[in-house]
């Protein structure tokens, strides 16, 4: 086991100094690897803070529930008794037909035309929170409709339905990226892999001469491999985190307009570790196929 | 040690490099095989490591039959034996010192251990102050001398030399052959492929004389 582990960490030192031995070539296939890999990181990125916002925005859906101009008062503490009971309500708020024309005669543009009505014409109403998804707010709108008393039940849950939508489009196409790109990864892989076997050939057959096992000869592949996909993975995490900070210099600007704080956000130490591992296996992988492909041509005569 | 018995080994396409072929050396022998080229000589040194198979016969070394031995299991007969090599191989893109740690590599020697290693077969030929050289520096008799100390670096039982004094001037030749004998001297059973006559009737050793893939009585 010892042995196992001194070899593999032996392996993976030699690995290091023979792409530091030829730092061009390492750097342009790091970043052929991290450009490919920070496009649809990238994606992910925007989507993951877009999606945070819409959380904000549609966080609390509400529900306004009008009454009939005929409910009085026992009806609506009767309602009000039956709408606290049902499941998928969490706060409840209730607006008079008084509250709710004061609320109006109060907003500046409308007080005049307001004052110049002879009755109030308008009903009393509930307004809800919601705690569920979309879904569940459409079968909490039914729910209300069947009730008694009821004039309207107004919801706004389209547009959530439609910003759902458009990010799970989004998110389809993150993924359908980062699987093509992924595939270009590993294609990379294969090919640098292959050359340094070919660079490698006089150094593989005399090894197999002096008694190198096949697992001894392939190790060090494997190791470059991911090493290399693990850089492109830095690289990939380096050029989104600067795009970021590019962005956000505008994003920040806009936002002050509209009197708000936002900015993009980087990932968590999970993701960007995950991000790693995922590139390093790539690379393994890449490394594996080739290796399986190619050193077996390699049979000293 | 190493034991043939009515081994033929025929290329493809119909060539016959070994026909019928039948010896035992013991251990702790030297032995030359001689020939013109083309006679077989290449093709037997290279029977022993499983570098070739036999067509047919059985080849035994170490008590292991070549002819049926698993791949996997091939690279640890082969750390048994020093091979050196007709055309060298050595590897220029390192030095001297890291050609004759290359066998050490994969046996699992802690580095320092290795070290100490090499440079005792480094002395043992002579070239413990060229350590740092690259190999395409040295003189052609250094190079063979290289070759030499990275074969016995593991310190294997058996030594297989092709043409090892192939293009030599004759006291490097002198001085690469007297390095075998001192091997053979500590036990090591050395088995030399040469047409170089003078060699084998200064050291009248045993000679096995190939002629067409069989043995000349």
């Amino acid at each position: 086991m010892s042995t196992w582990l001194r070899q593999h960490w032996q392996t993976f030192g030699l690995t290091l100094a023979r792409l530091a031995r030829n730092p061009v070539a390492t750097l342009l296939n790091v970043i052929v690897i991290g450009v490919a890999l920070a496009l649809p990181l990238g994606g992910y990125m925007l989507l993951q803070n877009l999606g945070s916002v819409a959380q904000q925005l549609t966080g609390n859906p509400q529900i306004s529930l009008f009454l009939a101009r005929d409910a009085d008062k026992a009806d609506i503490a009767a309602l009000e008794a039956r709408l606290k009971q049902m499941a998928g309500v969490r706060t409840l708020r209730f607006i008079s037909r008084e509250q709710a024309l004061e609320g109006l005669k109060r907003s500046e543009n409308l007080s005049d035309v307001v004052s110049a009505l002879q009755t109030n014409p308008l009903p009393d109403a509930f307004v809800i929170e919601s705690a569920g998804g979309a879904a569940e707010l459409e079968q909490l709108e039914a729910q209300l409709r069947a009730l008694p008393k009821i004039a309207h039940v107004q919801l706004d849950s389209a547009w959530v339905k439609r910003l759902d939508s458009l990010l799970e489009l989004g998110r389809m196409a993150v993924l359908i990226l980062a699987t093509l790109l992924a595939c270009g990864l590993v294609a990379v892989t294969f090919n640098t892999i292959r050359l340094q076997i070919l660079t490698q050939k006089d150094e593989i057959e005399v090894s197999k001469l002096i008694g190198a096992t096949d697992s001894f000869i392939r190790r060090p592949f494997f190791h470059l491999g991911f090493i290399q996909g693990g850089l492109g993975g830095l690289a990939a995490l380096a050029i989104v985190y600067l795009c970021m900070l590019i962005l956000n210099r505008s994003i920040l600007e806009l936002a002050r307009l509209y009197g708000s704080d936002f900015r993009l956000s980087f990932f968590g130490l999970s993701d960007c570790l995950a991000l790693l591992g995922f590139a390093a296996l790539l690379g393994w992988l890449g490394a594996y196929m080739s290796v399986s492909r190619h050193l077996s041509g390699i049979e000293p005569r | 040690m190493i034991s043939f018995n009515q081994v033929r080994k025929s290329y493809r396409g119909g060539h016959e490099a070994l026909c019928e072929l039948s010896f035992t050396i013991e251990s702790g022998e030297m032995v030359f095989i001689t020939g013109r080229s083309g006679a077989g000589k290449s093709t037997l040194l290279k029977l022993i490591p499983a570098i070739e198979r036999p067509t047919s016969g059985t080849v035994l070394v170490s008590g292991q039959n070549i002819g049926s031995m698993r791949a996997a299991a091939v690279p640890f007969l082969r750390r048994n034996l020093g091979l050196i090599f007709q055309d060298q191989k050595l590897l220029n893109d390192r030095s001297v010192f890291d050609n004759v740690m290359l066998p050490l590599a994969f046996t699992g020697h802690a580095h320092k251990d290795a070290a100490r290693r090499a440079r005792a077969a480094l002395d043992k030929v002579g070239l413990l102050d060229r350590e740092k050289a690259n190999p395409i520096t040295l003189s052609g008799g250094e190079q063979q001398r290289l070759c030499i100390a990275r074969a016995v670096v593991n310190r294997p039982s058996i030594l297989l030399a092709d043409e090892p004094t192939a293009n030599l001037d004759s006291s490097s030749a002198a001085e690469v052959v007297d390095m075998f004998r001192s091997f053979n001297q500590v036990g090591v059973t050395v088995l030399i492929a040469t047409h170089d006559e003078g060699m084998v009737q200064r050291l009248n050793p045993r000679v096995l004389k190939l002629k067409e893939g069989r043995l000349e009585p």
